[in-house]
């Protein structure tokens, strides 16, 4: 086992190395410049702009900076913004306890939505619950997330008034005041976002529970008389989870990536909007560094999932 | 009217026997509008050169007004002026920052840190135009206590032109020298007389930043100097927390230098999202009391505004949409660059087919079926301050005349419907960048060019490409690799001069200087440059108006550019705020006043 990580682990190092070439490279053959807006203004010399470039070391041959990038990056120094002259690390601190909270959550309840109906579904497959769920889940994943957040503000914050569609980080109220605001801005967006992928996930759960539940050791589970909530959760839902556990592991970086689209509709300052915006300011640093944090996170998640393999299905074994 | 019998009419009302009523009038019958003619009055001394449209402050207290939240659709990402690139971050910066004095939205100056506006008659500003005298207002602090004196602004003369701190600003502060003459007064010295005097330490450039914090990060290390992200200032609010491109808080400055502001006791600026759901936030559900910059198509802003909870203002500014005809061509290259000056455009160097471009577009289709309030239709390339307007110029939507005009110039329509002349024929690359008001501008034009013989192929860029200054990409503006292009030039303070030099020769836009230039249509015109020099030094205000109008006529008139729409900017607030705003200074340049009714 201990190998096996090991191994894994060492396999990843080129990996991370070869992502980060690639998307320095991409980034620095991408048009543009962190400065645009200062090109239509008559007010700034040109030599002014030609000063900041060479002092953010623009006009550096693209491999002097990477490798500059790269050793700083091992230092722990993640670099500094173009555009707001902060340290990178810092920047990312601030945005990621919104985003876990509202990403995290609309993930816990996708996964509530889920799995409850996606097993009951399949125990009772061609039922009137399992039509009324797979025609729900169809509707609810064929429907983009920046429509259904247009179609909630339109009922829930213009039409009925409820619930704002600005999500404020600085809200000015304490004890259960604050935990009530934050809890009617919060709604829209997890909403959107939860019913989404819980949308998807329902399908996937109830397809895998399905391929399960017609085997040969089940109908033994249940002719040795055990009852039927037995069965379904110690014999068929232990193996069916097996498919989920990667989709729902392979989901997790997303989790720290943010979701850009909904986030942009509510104004959610996540790791989504941060990325937007910095592609849109062509603040090399940030992307970069959000995009490698997203790449290790991918790598680590995966291996998370093999090992999780292990545990869920003696079986498979690493040694 | 000439010159003369302006300047006697002027001398009549300064000798008190014509009223000023009496000369507006006057003047208004040969053509000047009323705001020109008190403008004249303003500038040659008749009457007050400070504002007059300042609107009434009614509360009688400072704060009691709760929270002001206004909402940005791009967010703020750092809080020194002296590197604000964007105007999303000085409007942040001017919460917490003054400067001396503000432009009004008449184009007049108001003080702020100044005790007075500099002028002839109290002997603050030369008669030889070499420097101007600013006499501070006595008892300003900042606010961590620390009294504001005459050193700060030296030190932000130092600060800005100091190339080791890459400011957005040297610009503005490189070729002057101040002076401090006691703890009140500074002196700013030109090398040359220089008419407008008002830049340095004024509005959006002239925030002033406090010396004893910021003293020890001038130079390598100013990009860490907490004080970038932790404002201390002399302005209505204090700074509480910041976090770049989400959201700015600030409180009530119990300290103000002005009596009874600010009104509000908190300040958050939330940024983030789009224009159309900023507009909808605060005209529609009121949850924000103020938007900034509505570039919201006039359709949906005029249904947003119906519900009845917010309106829409609509500020003058000198900002510009307007076409090009390239005067070089764009299809030979010479020494490794297209659009070189040593090239003439084939079609367009024949006045007959500029002046057919010119009868081709429809400014008032534009302004009333795709701008709206965001646009209004002008022959002029210099609009505002309306004493800057020309009378001169006029234009004419007619595709008729357009084709009148091409058959005597001898064009003539091929097979294909298109016309030529020789081996030229009438077919141009239109470009742009990519946003809807353009695409539609673009496919009117297009239509109307068809009908009279002129075939226009249609570009788009993505607006970050366009609008660089990547020197490696064909596609950006100053390159102008395409026979026409499109675009708006913005004018940043309420004087023409800057704003003119986008014509003179040395300015030409071309490899040599990496497409730095400001020139980016490469005309070129001996009268054009000998009056911008003359207008450069000339320190008669009228006579030096009178120069600038002709700057604009030399150009317009030569029809190498087609002004279509003068760009006012488009805010947003709850019906019941009361604001001051300006198209001439940063939204905020006077967020003290700001109040909201009972």
């Amino acid at each position: 086992m201990a190998n096996y990580l090991l191994r894994r682990l060492l396999i990843a190092i080129p990996s991370l190395l070869g992502i980060s070439v690639i998307l320095f490279v991409v980034l620095a053959l991408a048009p543009g410049d962190p400065f645009g807006e200062l090109t239509t203004n008559p007010a700034i010399p040109p030599e002014v702009r030609a000063n900041l470039r060479a002092s953010l070391g623009l006009d550096d041959p693209i491999h002097l900076r990477y490798i500059s990038w790269l050793t700083a990056m091992m230092k722990g120094d993640w670099g500094y913004s173009f555009v707001s002259r902060i340290p990178v690390d810092q920047l990312i601190l601030q945005r990621l306890p919104t985003t876990l909270a509202v990403i995290g959550i609309s993930q816990i309840v996708a996964l509530a939505i889920a799995l409850p109906v996606g097993v009951y579904a399949a125990t009772r497959p061609y039922s009137i619950f399992d039509q009324v769920a797979n025609t729900l889940a169809f509707v609810g994943f064929s429907l983009p997330t920046f429509f259904t957040g247009l179609v909630f503000i339109l009922i829930f914050s213009i039409t009925l008034d409820w619930l704002p569609f600005v999500y404020r980080t600085g809200i000015d109220a304490s004890g259960w005041r604050w935990w009530w605001e934050q809890f009617r801005q919060s709604i829209m967006p997890i909403m959107v976002l939860g019913l989404f992928q819980g949308a998807t996930w329902t399908r996937f759960v109830r397809s895998a529970v399905l391929d399960v539940i017609r085997l040969d050791y089940v109908t033994t589970a249940r002719s040795k008389g055990l009852t039927e909530g037995t069965v379904t959760m110690k014999h068929v839902v232990r193996n069916a989870m097996i498919p989920v556990v990667t989709l729902v592991a392979l989901q997790m970086p997303a989790v720290f990536g943010g979701a850009i689209v909904t986030e942009q509709i509510f104004r959610v300052p996540g790791i989504g909007s941060l990325l937007i915006t910095s592609i849109l300011a062509n603040d090399t640093p940030v992307i970069m560094a959000v995009t490698f944090v997203f790449a290790a996170l991918v790598i680590f998640f995966n291996l998370l999932a093999d090992i999780l393999y292990g545990w869920l299905d003696p079986r498979i074994s690493y040694s | 009217m000439t010159e003369d019998e302006l300047r006697s009419l002027i001398g009549r009302v300064k000798r008190g026997t014509l009223s000023r009523r009496g000369f507006v009038k006057r003047v208004a019958a040969v053509g000047l509008t009323a705001p020109m003619a008190t403008q004249l009055l303003a500038v040659t001394g008749a009457a007050p050169a400070a504002a007059q449209s300042m609107p009434a402050y009614r509360p009688t207290r400072r704060g009691g007004g709760g929270p002001l939240k206004i909402l940005y659709w791009q967010a703020a990402t750092l809080l020194n002026p002296h590197f604000a690139n964007g105007s999303t971050n000085q409007e942040a910066a001017r919460i917490f920052y003054e400067p001396l004095a503000g432009w009004a939205a008449d184009g007049t100056l108001v003080p702020i840190l100044a005790a007075e506006i500099p002028s002839r008659e109290a002997g603050t500003l030369a008669a030889d135009g070499k420097s101007v005298t600013w006499k501070l207002k006595q008892g300003v602090t900042w606010h961590d206590g620390t009294p504001f004196t005459a050193d700060d602004v030296v030190f932000n003369w130092e600060y800005a032109r100091n190339p080791a701190n890459a400011t957005v600003t040297s610009g503005s502060y490189k070729d002057i020298n101040v002076v401090k003459v006691d703890a009140h007064t500074v002196r700013v010295e030109f090398q040359k007389p220089t008419p407008f005097w008002a830049d340095a330490f004024v509005a959006t450039r002239g925030m002033l930043i406090p010396k004893h914090l910021f003293q020890n990060f001038a130079g390598a290390n100013s990009r860490d100097a907490p004080t970038n992200l932790r404002p201390v200032g002399t302005g209505p609010y204090r700074f509480v927390s910041f976090a770049p491109g989400d959201l700015l808080r600030g409180e009530l400055n119990p300290n103000y230098h002005r009596e009874n502001r600010p009104y509000f006791d908190t300040i958050e600026i939330k940024g983030g999202g789009d224009a159309v759901s900023a507009a909808r936030a605060v005209l529609q559900t009121a949850d924000f009391d103020f938007a900034w910059n509505l570039q919201v198509e006039e359709e949906v802003l005029a249904r947003l505004e119906a519900s009845g909870r917010g309106k829409v203002n609509v500020v003058d500014s000198g900002n510009i949409e307007f076409i090009q005809l390239n005067v070089t061509d764009p299809n030979t290259e010479v020494d490794g660059e297209r659009s070189s000056i040593r090239t003439t455009h084939p079609a367009f160097s024949d006045p007959a087919v500029r002046q057919a471009m010119n009868f081709l577009c429809d400014k008032n289709s534009l302004q009333q079926f795709i701008y709206g309030r965001a646009g209004k239709a002008t022959p002029n390339f210099l609009n505002n301050p309306p004493r800057y307007r020309s009378e001169a110029m006029r234009s004419e939507f007619s595709i008729q005349k357009a084709n009148e005009v091409l058959d005597a110039a001898g064009w003539v329509r091929g097979r294909d419907g298109i016309r030529a002349k020789g081996n030229v024929r009438l077919r141009f690359v239109y470009q742009t960048s990519v946003n809807a008001p353009r695409q539609r501008t673009q496919a009117l034009i297009k239509q109307a060019a068809q009908r009279a013989g002129i075939d226009l192929e249609l570009k788009s860029v993505v607006a970050t490409v366009f609008f660089s200054s990547d020197v490696a990409n064909p596609d950006t503006y100053p390159k102008f690799y395409a026979d026409m292009q499109m675009y708006t030039t913005t004018m940043t303070e309420a004087d023409p001069q800057t704003f003119m030099n986008q014509y003179v020769s040395w300015e030409v836009s071309q490899k040599s200087n990496n497409w730095q230039g400001r020139n980016v249509l490469r005309f070129r015109n001996e009268e054009y440059d000998r009056v911008f020099r003359e207008a450069d030094g000339e320190m008669d205000p009228v006579k030096r108006t009178a120069q600038l109008i002709r700057l604009n006529d030399i150009v317009c008139g030569s029809h190498h550019i087609i002004p279509l729409l003068s760009r006012p900017n488009v805010s947003g607030q709850i019906n019941a705020m009361r604001t001051n705003l300006s198209g001439w200074d940063n939204y905020h340049w006077m967020i003290a006043d700001w109040y909201k009714e009972a």
